[in-house]
């Protein structure tokens, strides 16, 4: 009993674990490491692509970590940085896709749907007759 | 919108576009995998069309493919090139003692430096580059022969022969 409740404790509080950066590849100054963790966060693993390079333990996704923060020791701003990996791999490695042409009906599509439900349902609605007070709720049931 | 969606379900989410394509092929100077041999660079690149193969050792679906690049090796009309990625020396030698070496020429990428400068994702993965420089074609995971049929085979023909 006592080692199935220690199972179960140690799948919910096991979230901690799933952060891969090792202490080695941490940068010694704290804001240029915060940077570097904000930009990971951001990135797509590109071997397992549901996870950020920042929560990944894939070789690539570590050699991607450990160039985020190079470029940001050599000087780079954050934007910066994000091209250079971009320029290698395109927008695809980023978890917010930009705005583009070629994004263009990701961004747009859920508005277009939203503009035609809403234009459904002012055709549909508009049609039907208004339910005033002197109807009983049981005339219409009875058509 | 549905049309949109069907579409999604055709599309392997594993296979992303290159941003090299039709781009000239990133710079690169690898050591080569015996060390007597002259180092790797992709300036040297120009002149012929090459194929440029990257694999390893601990790679399991290059083995997949790599009966057709021995037999790709026989073909004049390109260089056939490896990167090594991520090996060890011993490894990458004892792989193509077992398996036979399709390669005129191989570099080393220890530090995975190169492979990312080309936006590789995994092993295998294959460029064709013409005899400009110049990226025609990438081929994410093993070549197969109908790949080559299909997309490398016109790319050839439309140039000639390498001179």
């Amino acid at each position: 009993m006592i080692r199935i409740v220690f199972a179960i404790m140690l799948m919910l509080f096991n979230v901690e674990a799933a952060h891969a950066v090792l202490p080695s590849e941490m940068l010694t100054n704290p804001v240029q490491e915060a940077r570097a963790r904000s930009i990971s966060s951001n990135l797509r693993c590109l071997v397992c692509q549901n996870q950020t390079i920042d929560d990944s333990s894939a070789d690539l996704a570590r050699d991607l970590r450990l160039i985020v923060r190079e470029r940001i020791v050599a000087g780079d701003s954050d934007g910066q940085v994000m091209d250079y990996v971009v320029a290698r791999y395109g927008n695809y490695v980023l978890l917010k896709p930009p705005f583009q042409m070629d994004t263009a009906l990701l961004w747009l599509l859920p508005f277009a749907a939203l503009i035609l439900a809403l234009a459904v349902a002012y055709a549909t609605l508009r049609g039907r007759p208004v339910l005033d007070d002197a109807d009983e709720p049981n005339d219409i049931l009875k058509g | 919108m549905g049309g949109v969606l069907v579409i999604g379900l055709n599309h392997d989410p594993r296979v992303m576009p290159s941003t090299l394509l039709g781009a000239p092929l990133p710079a690169f100077d690898l050591p080569a995998l015996d060390e007597a041999q002259p180092n790797i660079k992709s300036a040297s690149m120009k002149g012929g069309f090459t194929l440029l193969n990257v694999w390893g050792s601990w790679c399991v679906s290059c083995r997949e493919e790599h009966p057709l690049l021995m037999k790709l090796s026989k073909d004049k009309r390109f260089k056939l090139v490896g990167i090594d990625w991520r090996d060890t020396k011993a490894h990458a030698d004892d792989y193509l003692l077992t398996n036979g070496n399709p390669y005129a020429a191989i570099g080393t990428d220890q530090g995975g430096r190169t492979v990312i400068d080309l936006g590789v994702s995994g092993a295998p993965e294959t460029f064709v580059v013409d005899n400009t420089g110049t990226v025609r074609l990438r081929v994410p995971g093993p070549l197969t022969p109908e790949i080559w049929a299909k997309d490398i085979e016109p790319l050839l023909k439309d140039q000639g022969p390498a001179s």
